[in-house]
């Protein structure tokens, strides 16, 4: 915010509330990172990590929204402050789901690294390719968080269709492989699994890019057309 | 300058009649200008708060709607306060009548030292000849009215000073309306009153408008925001912005609105 709040406790407090939120989507950006490199080598190190990250996140989002509420009862916000708590609440809802769906992808990939392999079956190029969008999509509205960029909120939103293009497409070989050998599907049904869990990290950094934009412009562009979303982002405030 | 025209927007999104229509109106204090150019409608049977720092004119402003100020000499107005299609400043009307149409309940609360019976009836034997039983039924109206029947019906010849803090801001709400007015004027009706008669105070705002047009001014910006719906917020004796209250307060247009509402102000 531009200018400073009467009360220096208030801006501490919003401050130090947006700074958890940010540090928690670290946490959960490596997370997610780590479950798609553990997919592509099978790493039992990395499973483990992931799902251990998993309660410091659940620990985070019940913290965070605790601070939420406090805020709330004690300075009455309004206004751009009582967006950005409100953003804030969501947002974190949207990063511990993504830390399930990381440690979903996790659990998986250790029984799925060895069937695949031995049955031949290539995704591993295309889930990772999937995964690092998905994980750029989600850096990138932090940042616009961090930034109040709506405009950079808005290029994230439309992100997402590449993501869906991905999961298609991954789909479709699964598909493939299935029809040619009967013996893969049991493997290929995960692997699909894994796909629909990084295509449902997009959605999630998604749905953290529109908060930023209600946060920055007021504007709850949920459930709208994608060039309204634009217009939306790049209006005046 | 004048208001622009996208600040009437939100009453005109209503539909709502329009009560009171000002118009360029200046206010001085001897040369003092404490109103400046300010330009806004007041709908029919809603709540209409103003906001700001104190010395901003809001209580000013409040005082033009029933022309209080014209027992001191040395202030005037200038400009339009259009009800009924007339200028209250240039009207010919008694002012008593005027302030009969726009009752006005101040920060302090103001009981006469009389009965409680008595000062819900004095204001309506200056106007109205009634028979002791319709004034019976009067006094009986305005006290439940302003939600305080059941509590003193018992005790109406008790005088107005034995009552606590907001059962007396009550009663000169109670007093207001006995006259059967238009516009209720509210000048920090609560700001003296503790939560519960504060709550009390706000529940019957929430009541009194469904049959009079209401304008409050209050410091206290979860007050305007809970009980009106529509909000102004001045600064140095200028309407800064109005609008919707629950557009106001969630999305001001203005920066300086958005700095004084989220304690940015300083």
């Amino acid at each position: 915010m531009p200018t400073e709040h009467l009360s220096k406790q208030y801006d501490s407090e919003l401050e130090a509330l947006r700074s958890r939120m940010l540090q928690m989507g670290g946490l959960v950006e490596s997370q997610i990172r780590s479950a798609i490199e553990a997919f592509a080598t099978g790493s039992e190190e990395l499973i483990n990590q992931v799902v251990a990250t998993e309660l410091s996140v659940n620990e985070s989002e019940r913290n965070i929204d605790d601070d939420c509420s406090h805020i709330v009862v004690k300075r009455q916000p309004a206004a751009g402050d009582l967006r950005l708590i409100m953003a804030i609440s969501k947002t974190v809802t949207d990063l511990e789901r993504i830390g399930d769906e990381a440690e979903k992808i996790a659990r998986m990939s250790k029984q799925i690294h060895d069937a695949a392999a031995r049955l031949q079956i290539q995704s591993f190029a295309n889930i990772r390719h999937a995964g690092d969008i998905a994980v750029q999509m989600l850096r990138r509205a932090l940042d616009a968080f961090a930034r109040q960029d709506a405009a950079q909120a808005a290029s994230v939103i439309r992100e997402d269709v590449a993501i869906d293009n991905e999961f298609r497409s991954i789909l479709r070989q699964l598909i493939t492989f299935m029809m040619e050998d009967p013996r893969t599907i049991s493997t290929a049904l995960e692997i699909i699994w894994v796909a629909k869990a990084i295509e449902r990290v997009g959605d999630h950094a998604k749905n953290v890019a529109e908060y930023v934009i209600y946060m920055v412009k007021g504007t709850d562009v949920r459930h709208i057309r994608l060039e309204e979303v634009e217009r939306q982002a790049l209006g005046g405030a | 300058m004048p208001m622009p025209r996208s600040d009437a927007a939100p009453v005109a999104a209503t539909n709502a009649r329009l009560k009171l229509q000002v118009r360029n109106l200046n206010f001085y204090y001897g040369g003092y200008q404490a109103l400046k150019s300010i330009t806004m409608d007041i709908p029919e049977k809603k709540v209409t708060a103003y906001i700001g720092p104190s010395g901003c004119g809001k209580s000013t402003l409040l005082r033009t709607f029933n022309r209080m100020y014209s027992l001191y000499p040395d202030q005037r107005a200038e400009g339009e306060i259009i009800m009924d299609g007339e200028n209250l400043l240039t009207s010919k009307q008694d002012v008593a009548l005027i302030r009969a149409k726009v009752g006005m309940v101040f920060q302090k609360a103001t009981p006469f030292p009389m009965s409680i019976y008595d000062n819900i009836a004095f204001g309506a034997r200056l106007y109205e000849k009634l028979s002791p039983r319709a004034m019976d039924e009067r006094v009986e109206w305005a006290l439940t009215q302003a939600a305080l029947w059941d509590e003193v019906k018992d005790k109406l010849k008790q005088s107005g000073n034995s009552l606590s803090g907001g059962q007396q801001q009550r009663l000169c709400i109670a007093r207001g309306i006995a006259v059967k007015p238009e516009v209720l004027l509210l000048d920090e009706p609560a700001s003296a009153l503790d939560p519960i008669s504060t709550g009390r105070i706000e529940e019957l705002i929430h009541q009194l408008k469904n049959d009079y047009t209401i304008v409050i001014v209050t410091h206290n910006m979860q007050q305007a925001a809970r009980v009106s719906d529509f909000t102004a917020y001045m600064y140095l004796g200028e309407m800064v912005e109005f609008g919707a209250t629950d557009q106001l307060f969630m999305k001001p247009r203005k920066k300086e609105t958005e700095d004084y509402i989220t304690g940015r102000f300083g």
